[in-house]
């Protein structure tokens, strides 16, 4: 990218100067060569196939025959004529609202319990922490298809047969593996809690306030801005969840769509039945949806997160 | 706190109970792990018939047959494929992040405000998004099949989070010590190559073995990129034991999955410190 050539009047009060600054032009030089392959990846990588899916959600495109406009049909198609699209946004929501607020619960809980801990805080840190870096990966994903199968261990346990094979159930199976990654929020939360100033539980306490008083009155107002930060960044993946739908169900989506995750659909639409424009749309419409749902958490977010540098000018 | 003589037995109490709980949950949360393990040295007729978390005899010939890997590719092939991908990700989101890290961290630049919103705001985009068009890009520059895709990208600073990270650390560095270099004839070069890197370490570390660790994992992109078994990754290979759902193939296809996890296991025990306080300081300051 080049900065223009034209000297920027602008009517801004001359700054002092400093000494031994080089040239302006010189050191934005040197910024650009530290940028570049970001620019290009934001360009190359970045925008263009957004421009570019954005235009393809408007065709029809197969990878082999160019691509042919065929305007809105692709997105009346799929909110009018496309039961299967709407059973992945309902799957898709199911999961986000089953799995998000059970693993922050928990994250939370175990973090508070960890915080008081003086002895074996940093143990139960990390091995609370492991499944989130293995619970990724397909081994992991191929357990769960396992354990949740018939004859696997819940199966044996309670007797309600394979989850995996439940059109009710399959999804929560699903659901649990993300739950079990609890660790990553946890470590954010305990971070947090221990950030707190000591000086407020003491007051609270000289005021008076019980255990579960000082929990609503100063952890939680102090802790909103990671619980925030955190709702945040668990929802955006929550909605792009794929590897263990598609193990869980052999890449179906099944039993009777009930794991058939909007990716999942997106990938069967798009690389298995080679329709890229109507995939196309649909990674429009998701980009949209998660656009949507971050802008009303952090307008949600004025009214219940605390921010202490708002009263006090900033903590340490 | 006031720790009074009366207060002092419920609190003990209290403490061994918080210990017994933990340890409870930490059995559940390793169950698991446990039964993978486990499940891995069964032999076939015990997997099902055999209610035992713990094989009645250790059938390592699971092992054996999972190292001569799938579709007639080595598991050795497999191992190195993976590891290919892995490293060339951790190359090169070291190299492109922290150089684009030093930009918006240090150095001013026009629209440096607006870039570096944009560059957060890619964070969270969804990788669908852009991913039929990048697909669709490397189709037509005959790349499909090939590890350029999953490779290239990261040399291009693409992910936002680890140039987030490295921001933040690179904040915390004193400015003082780019002063100094400067009065000493320092450019930026020099400074960022002499002065800043290596103090940068814990970050690119911490961004290091994420970046090896996700890749690692990685299942999406491996699975539209790659089709031609001889490319195929651990993960990949793993995949097509998915569609065979008899219970014959467990032990095998449960010891290709033990050794598939080995990595992120062992990177895990020796580097906790970096990923638990990298993934803590992620939250705090964002």
């Amino acid at each position: 990218m080049t900065t223009t050539d034209v000297p920027a009047r602008t009517a801004r009060p001359s700054r002092p100067a400093v000494p031994k600054r080089r040239p302006r032009r010189e050191r934005e030089g040197a910024a650009w060569v530290f940028l570049s392959p970001w620019v290009l990846g934001a360009t190359v990588l970045t925008l263009l196939p957004m421009a570019v899916s954005l235009y393809l959600s408007f065709t029809d495109y197969d990878l082999f025959n160019p691509p042919r406009w065929v305007g809105l049909r692709n997105y009346t198609q799929m909110f009018t004529e496309d039961p299967r699209y709407w059973r992945s946004v309902l799957t898709t929501l199911t999961y986000v609202v089953l799995a998000v607020p059970l693993q922050l619960a928990l994250a939370l809980l175990v973090a508070i319990a960890l915080k008081s801990m003086k002895r074996g805080k940093a143990f139960y840190r990390s091995a609370f922490y492991a499944p989130s870096l293995l619970g990724a990966s397909m081994s992991i994903a191929l357990v769960w298809r396992a354990v949740f199968n018939d004859g696997g261990t819940v199966d044996n346990l309670f007797g309600t047969g394979g989850w995996v094979n439940k059109p009710g159930w399959a999804l929560l199976a699903v659901a649990l593996l993300t739950v079990w990654q609890f660790g990553a929020p946890m470590v954010i939360f305990l971070a947090g809690l221990q950030q707190i100033p000591a000086e407020l539980y003491e007051a609270a306490a000289v005021d008076g306030a019980g255990t579960w008083r000082q929990f609503l009155s100063v952890t939680v107002p102090m802790l909103s801005p990671v619980l925030f930060f955190n709702l945040v960044l668990q929802t955006i993946q929550a909605f792009q969840v794929f590897t263990p739908a598609f193990a869980v169900s052999a890449g179906k989506g099944g039993p009777a769509d009930s794991t058939l995750v909007y990716t999942l659909y997106l990938y069967d639409r798009g690389f298995v039945a080679s329709h890229m424009g109507y995939a196309s749309a649909m990674a429009w419409v998701l980009l949209l949806v998660i656009g949507a749902v971050t802008v009303v958490l952090f307008r949600t977010s004025r009214s219940w997160v605390f921010y202490a540098s708002d009263t006090d000018g900033g903590a340490r | 706190m006031t720790s009074t003589a009366v207060a002092h037995k419920p609190v003990r109490r209290h403490r061994i109970a918080l210990h017994l709980g933990c340890l409870a949950a930490l059995l559940v949360m390793l169950y698991p792990l446990a039964w993978l393990l486990a499940t891995s040295l069964k032999p076939a007729d015990e997997v099902i018939a055999s209610l035992d978390l713990l094989p009645g005899r250790l059938e390592w010939s699971n092992y054996k047959t999972a190292m001569d890997g799938v579709n007639d590719v080595s598991i050795w092939r497999l191992l190195s494929n993976s590891l290919l991908i892995a490293g060339g990700a951790v190359l090169g989101n070291v190299i492109s992040c922290s150089l684009a890290a030093y930009a918006f961290a240090r150095l001013r630049f026009r629209f440096r405000g607006p870039l570096f919103a944009f560059m957060i705001a890619t964070i969270m985009l969804p990788h669908h998004a852009v991913l039929i068009p990048q697909y669709i890009i490397f189709n037509q520059l005959g790349l499909v099949n090939t590890y350029w895709p999953l490779i290239l990208p990261k040399f291009l600073a693409t992910e936002a989070f680890f140039v987030f990270l490295i921001v933040q650390f690179m904040r915390g560095l004193p400015r003082e010590l780019e002063e100094a270099a400067r009065i000493d004839g320092c450019g930026p070069f020099r400074s960022f190559f002499q002065v800043i890197l290596p103090l940068t370490r814990p970050a690119l570390i911490t961004t290091a073995i994420f970046t090896f660790i996700w890749t690692w994992n990685d299942f999406f992109t491996q699975l539209i990129y790659l089709f031609d078994p001889d490319k195929f990754t651990l993960t990949l290979a793993l995949r097509s034991f998915v569609d065979a759902s008899s219970t014959s193939a467990f032990g095998p296809m449960f010891a290709m999955s033990v050794i598939a996890l080995l990595p992120i296991v062992l990177f895990f025990l020796a580097f906790q410190r970096f990923l638990v306080e990298g993934m803590a300081s992620s939250g705090l300051k964002g």
